[in-house]
Formats: structure tokens, sequence, C-alpha cells
């Protein structure tokens, strides 16, 4: 009792601005969560002072929730669609709509000043909303996002006084007109990063200059494919600041004074740390950026469809790399070269040239692997694919690597085994979570049966997003991840023999985790309907293009389900192919 | 879902129909769902390695119980060419694109298409069809129509489904009216009409 009025005293002792004071130093959601749980004046304190709001499931809260809760937002982060959208698992139109969350925000949040979306359907009203709504706006941040013209960019551009970051990174465009750049007014002069990488077509390059050289603070520009390269160097002297620059199509007539001025100009960026862009690369203009190579830190070669030779030449270059993105181009030779070079390496993508040919096309192995684990102390984000693996070149991999937080491996062929042992790569995949205890994000391939989950739920404590295909021989293999990954969020599979016994065994998991995607499973129509009567705050959607669940039996397994947990109940945007299942209060009037 | 063996579909919806709510470990050695992804066999550059890989996978496939491989069944239906998973491997789309492109072509091929009283918008790539018959041919089976024939003086007369377009300039027109290449390079999205909708289009 002495103890809790002790406590008391000393939170009433403590005014209120002091408070505010502290948390404004904490800005993690997570950190910002725990503090409000701490006690009722605390929790008042803090969401009057939140002014970043990260939602990662646009549906599992309402955007009036959000509002009555944090009324002073600057900043929100939404995401819509599920992952597996990315690869057109998802049908179009399944959601993800923006449009009631700005229009909430519009009235709400006059002082807004950062939007950042995910795999959300955004229009040009809205684009148009929010040009003319927020003030004070300041970023915009759309990647993989779609349902939008670059008329919606004009507005932006045309109302956006302090637009300090507009970045649509890998979102879909319709590219009406590349005027839209115009639209930015001779006074604005406070553009720091700009990336519309994903644009068809040219923009109106002499607007582009014109901008970026009035704006001296410009750190990032990531222009598109059709940006030609004989106006980058014009480009580069009008921002020798530029620290990011993603160039367009590497590639032009040979014409001797392209490459001197290109590699002039490059000389003169004294502060350029990454480079990407590199469409159709022509070698020889390659050596136009060795000037900058030295102090790169940050390489994406994923577009350049040049051989494992000049990739040598380049990446030798750059041994400050911390992050590469390549094409299995590389080869093996070019991934000893980085294991030799590149020693502050923590992330490495490898990306498949050819990935629907029948026979591998490049001298890409597991071996390239092994020797970058070998070679790079701080490897720990691996994306890989390849057409062969081997237990043992796995087991390397996590003993060399325990500092592995993101380990993504993609054997092109479904279900390959070993390739020496022929056996399943159960035991490799399980020395992967057995020795990398920080692992994050895992993605599973090659030929694997349920021991490979067993191995998972016994040693991934970490793991906070799995994804598995064609994997599996039972419902134990989904049972041993559900019961056993503590820390597991995000579970997307597909075509995997696993059906309602483990969902229904672990059906209070779910609720612990943001969401779950089963395709090409056997979960029937029976099983969804229970979870989802069983759990009301878990939104359980059956996506079937086949037409309404309830006219085959219960029995019957459903194409495609998503579980996400919610505190906004059953959403009402729903296209006719997707079905979510009630709950109980449902039955309740 | 779509996938480019129509037959194989049909096979497995069969079978599906016959699946239970049973424990694992019961006597169904093929729990075969209706709706798994057609895969193309594990074929090996060698004819020895090809041989054990398929011993090996079929006798795991008999020892274990709910076993996950459909190809032994349906190897002697298989194509010879490689069928396409959908979403596999997991690449996005624009880096797919981008991989097949050459400088100077159109980014992507991908049209959306809607139907008349369909709920929900499909996707194609008009890259991977060779001629209209082909493309007519995608379009009845993804929509479950009949689309009929088309003629230049009269278009689709009398057919209950007419496929039409919109092109660059934003203007609707019939599918069929101009060549094939002008036609892959100037539609912006299909949509197919029914036949009473469509009535006006193509008398020009």
């Amino acid at each position: 009792m002495q103890q809790q009025q002790k406590v008391a005293a000393l939170s009433y002792s403590f005014p209120e601005e002091v408070l505010e004071h502290v948390f404004s130093f904490i800005d993690s959601t997570k950190d910002r969560g725990s503090i409000s749980l701490v006690c009722k004046s605390w929790y008042e304190i803090e969401r009057w002072c939140r002014r970043r709001v990260f939602v990662g499931n646009c549906y599992a809260i309402t955007p009036a929730m959000v509002i009555k809760r944090f009324p002073k937002v600057r900043s929100i982060t939404l995401k819509g669609k599920p992952h597996f959208a990315d690869f057109n698992l998802v049908p179009e139109g399944w959601g993800g709509y923006v449009c009631p969350w700005i229009k909430a925000m519009a009235v709400a949040f006059p002082c807004l000043e950062e939007i950042k979306l995910k795999r959300m359907v955004i229009s040009d009203d809205c684009l148009d909303l929010i040009a003319k709504s927020f003030k004070n706006f300041k970023v915009l941040v759309l990647i993989s996002c779609e349902g939008f013209t670059t008329d919606g960019l004009a507005s932006i551009a045309a109302n956006c006084r302090n637009l300090r970051e507009l970045d649509l990174r890998e979102s879909e465009v319709e590219d009406i007109c590349g005027h839209w750049l115009s639209h930015f007014p001779d006074s604005y002069t406070s553009l720091v990063s700009l990336n519309i990488s994903c644009l068809a077509n040219e923009v109106n390059f002499p607007a582009l200059e014109r901008l970026v050289s009035r704006c001296p603070n410009m750190h990032t520009l990531r222009l598109n494919r059709a940006a030609p390269l004989d106006k980058l160097a014009n480009l580069l002297r009008g921002a020798p600041q530029l620290v990011e620059l993603g160039t367009g199509a590497y590639t032009s007539e040979m014409r001797p004074e392209v490459f001197t001025n290109l590699a002039a100009a490059f000389s003169g960026c004294k502060q350029m740390k990454g480079l990407s862009g590199f469409w159709d690369v022509l070698p020889s203009y390659l050596p136009a950026v060795y000037p900058v190579c030295s102090r790169l830190t940050s390489l994406n070669l994923s577009y350049a469809t040049i051989q494992s030779p000049d990739l040598i030449k380049l990446v030798g270059q750059c041994q400050s790399l911390q992050r590469l993105w390549v094409l299995d181009y590389i080869e093996d030779a070019g991934l000893d070269m980085l294991a030799a070079s590149c020693k502050d390496l923590r992330e490495l993508r490898v990306f498949p040239s050819d990935p629907f040919g029948l026979e591998a096309n490049v001298a890409l192995t597991e071996q390239g692997l092994v020797s970058v684990s070998e070679g790079c102390p701080k490897l720990h984000s691996v994306l890989y694919f390849c057409r062969q693996m081997t237990n043992a070149a796995l087991n390397t991999i996590a003993r060399n690597r325990p500092n592995m937080t993101r380990f993504r491996l993609c054997i092109i062929e479904p279900r390959t085994p070993d390739y020496l042992t022929l056996q399943s790569l159960d035991s490799g995949f399980g020395a992967i979570v057995e020795h990398c205890k920080d692992l994050q994000r895992l993605s599973l391939s090659g030929l694997l049966t349920d021991r490979v989950f067993e191995h998972i739920g016994t040693y991934a404590k970490k793991l906070e997003m799995l994804s598995v295909a064609f994997a599996g021989d039972s419902d134990l293999g989904l049972h041993h991840v559900l019961s056993g990954c503590d820390n597991l969020r995000k579970l997307e599979i597909r075509d995997c023999p696993f059906g309602d016994k483990a969902l229904l065994a672990n059906a209070a998991k779910l609720e612990t985790m943001r969401s779950l995607w089963m395709s090409s499973c056997s979960v029937s129509y029976g099983a969804c309907k229970l979870l989802g009567q069983k759990l009301p705050r878990l939104n359980v959607e059956v996506i079937d293009e086949r037409g309404p669940p309830n006219l085959r039996p219960d029995s019957n397994p459903v194409e495609k389900l998503y579980i996400y947990r919610t505190i906004s109940g059953p959403r009402l945007d729903m296209p006719g192919y997707v079905w979510t299942m009630e709950d109980d209060s449902a039955y309740l009037e | 879902m779509e996938n480019s063996l129509g037959n194989h579909q049909t096979e497995m919806n069969l079978k599906a129909t016959e699946l239970r709510l049973g424990l694992p470990g019961s006597d169904e050695v093929e729990k075969l769902p209706c709706n798994f992804s057609v895969l193309r066999n594990n074929k090996r550059s060698s004819p020895e390695e090809a041989s054990d890989v398929d011993s090996i996978s079929k006798s795991k496939l008999n020892s274990s119980n709910g076993s996950s491989h459909t190809t032994n069944d349906d190897q002697d239906n298989a194509p010879p060419s490689k069928a396409q998973v959908v979403g596999w491997p997991p690449i996005r789309s624009y880096r797919k694109n981008s991989l097949q492109q050459k400088k100077g072509e159109e980014v992507g091929m991908y049209s959306k298409v809607s139907m008349a009283g369909a709920p929900y918008l499909r996707k194609i790539d008009l890259k991977v069809y060779k001629s209209y018959s082909e493309l007519l041919k995608v379009l009845e089976n993804m929509f479950k129509c009949t689309i009929g024939e088309y003629s230049e003086r009269e278009g689709y007369n009398g057919s209950e489904f007419v496929p039409t377009y919109e092109d660059k300039d934003g203007d609707w027109m019939l599918v069929g009216d101009v060549p094939w290449e002008m036609f892959m390079s100037s539609c912006k999205r299909l949509r197919i009409m029914k036949g009473s909708e469509a009535k006006g289009l193509g008398c020009f």
C-alpha cells in the first residue's frame, strides 16, 4: 500500500509538460505503446503528443478511431493489400482504398505533414484533396500503390508549397502527361527527394532540370527509364550535392562527348552514396560512374542486364558497399569478388535474369551465397534466387552468419531437393533458424517436409514474418509454426497441404498476429465460418472467384483465405468475390 | 483460378469434391485440394537423376500422409512446355517486364478486362498472344461466355457478348477492327459488352 502511494505521489509531482517533453524523445511506435500502458494519465498525455502513427493494416482500425485517440497526428503510415498482391495472387479490386482515410484526416488533421502508403489504392481526387487540405504538407510516399494518374501528381505539384518528398516507388501510375512536373511553381524550392522511377513516359526534361537546379537541398533523385542518358550530365551539374541518384536507361548512341560529360559530372558529385536505375546498360559507359564508386554504400543493379565480367569490374571498385541488388548475371565468380572486396556489406539481393527458363542460364549456384556469407561479417539481410541448394551450404551459411535477420531464399523450381543428397532441405533451413537467433524474416523454398516447420517452431522465437510455398506434408507443419513462433506477426502460405485442424487448434494465436494469408491450401469453408463465428476480433475473408462459397459443400476448400485482426469489424468495401465470415454477434440482433 | 491448363483444373476439381474433414494420418493417401496451382514436373537435366528424384519423391509420398505432391498422377497429362504457376517465382511484374524489354518498347502489355455484369476486373498480358483468335479464346474461358465470330462488315452481330477496347485516343473500338500489332500497341483496356450495349460500335 505504501509503495502504491509513493508511485502515485511521484506521478502527480511531475507536471504534464515535463512528461510531454520527455515523451517527445521517444519516436518508436512500440515504445509509445508501452508508455501509454503505464497508467491513465500517461496514456492521456501520450496520446495528445503522439505525432506519428503506423497502421500496418488499414482494415484493422477505422480512421475515426485513430483520430479520436491521437488528435494531433502529423505523420501517418498505412498499409493495404496483403504482401502476396505483389505476385498477382490478390485479384483486382480487392480493396485497400485510402480515400476514407484522407477524407477523415482532411477534416481532423489540418497540420498533417506526411502520408506514407504501401499497397493502397489512391485516386486523383484523393491526391487533389491532400494537395488542398494540408497547408504544411511535406512528404508523400506511395509504395506499390495504384489508382492514380499524372493529373493527381500535377495537383500535388501545384498546391503543396512545402513539399519535401515525393516518392512513387514501384507504383502503377497512369502516365497521361509528362508536363505535370511543370506545375511546381517557379517559387518552389523545397524539394529534397523525388522518385519517379515507375513512370512509363518521359517527363518534361527542361522542367525537371529547372526544378532540380533551383532546389538546393535535393538529396535523392530517381529518374525513370525514359530519362535519356545524354541529358543526365547536365542534370547532375545542376545538383552536384545529390546523395542518391537513379539513372534512366543507361545507354545512348556512342558519342564520345556524352561519355566525357557524364564522367566529369559524376566527378563533381562528392556526396554521392547511392546509385540505381541502369536499365539497358551499355557496358562501355559504366566507367563514367567510377569517380563515385569508392564512396558508394548502396548500389542497385537489378535492372542491369550486363554480364559477370562487367559487373565484377564495377562492383570491385565499391569497397564501401553496404547494400547490393544485382541480377544473377553476377554469378558465383562475381559473388566471390564481392566477398573479397566489400567487407562492409550488410544486404544482398540477387534477382533471376531468366525466371521462367527451364535450365540455368548463368553460373550462379549456392556457392556464391556461401562465399558472401564467409567473406562479409556484417551481412544480415539476404534475398537470393537460384536453381540449386544443399543442406551443407545452408548449414555453412547459418554457422557463418548467426547475425542474419532476414533470409529469403527462392529456389526457382518448386520442391527442389538438395541436389547432392536428394534429401529435403529441412535440416538446412533448420540450421538457419537454430543458429540465427535474431532472425526476423524468413522465406522458404525447395523440397520441405513437416520437419522444417518443427525446427522453425522450436528455434525461430524472434521470427516475425514467414513466407511458405509448396512445402509441408500435413497440418502438423502449420501447427508447429502457429504454436511455436512466439513473435509471429505475418504468415503467408501458398500451395501447401495445410487444412482445418491446425488453424482451428491455434485459433487464438491468430489474434496475436497482424495477418494470415493462405491460398491453394486445404482450408474448408466450414472451418472459415467457424473461425469467423468464434473470433469476433478477426476478419476472416474468403476470396473465391468460383462464386459464393455457400453454394458448395462446407467441406470444400476455399481458394484463398485472408485472416487479420481488427477492432473495426468487417469492412464494407469488398468486391464480389470476397466474403467476410460473420461472427456470433451478428446474430444477436 | 485461371491457369494455362484448363483440362487439368477440371480433373483436380473432381477429386476435390471427395475431400473430407479427416484427421491427418487417416486412410486418405491423396488429399488433393481442388485448387492446387498447376506445377510442371521436377525435370532434371540427366535422365538418371530424374528417375532418382521421382522415385525418392514417390517413396516420400507413400510413407507420409496427406501428400503435397500433385504431380505423380499427372505426369502423363503434363504438357511438354513449362506451365507457369501464378505468382511463381515471386517476382514483381515490373521486374519481369523490364527483363523482357528492349529500349523503346512499351512498358508492359497488361490490360485490364472488365465484363458487363461481372463484379470484378481481370488483367491480361497481351504480349502472350499472337492473334485475335487466341485472345478471344482466353477471354471466353476467363469469363465463361461465348463471343462468336467477327466479320469486318458487321462486327460481332448476333453475339451475346462483344469484345471492345479503349484505344490511346480514348475511343471505344471493336476488337478485331485493326491489325493485331496495332491493337496490341494501342489498347488501353478491354471491356466485354453485352450485344445490346455494343450496338453502334464498329459502324464506321
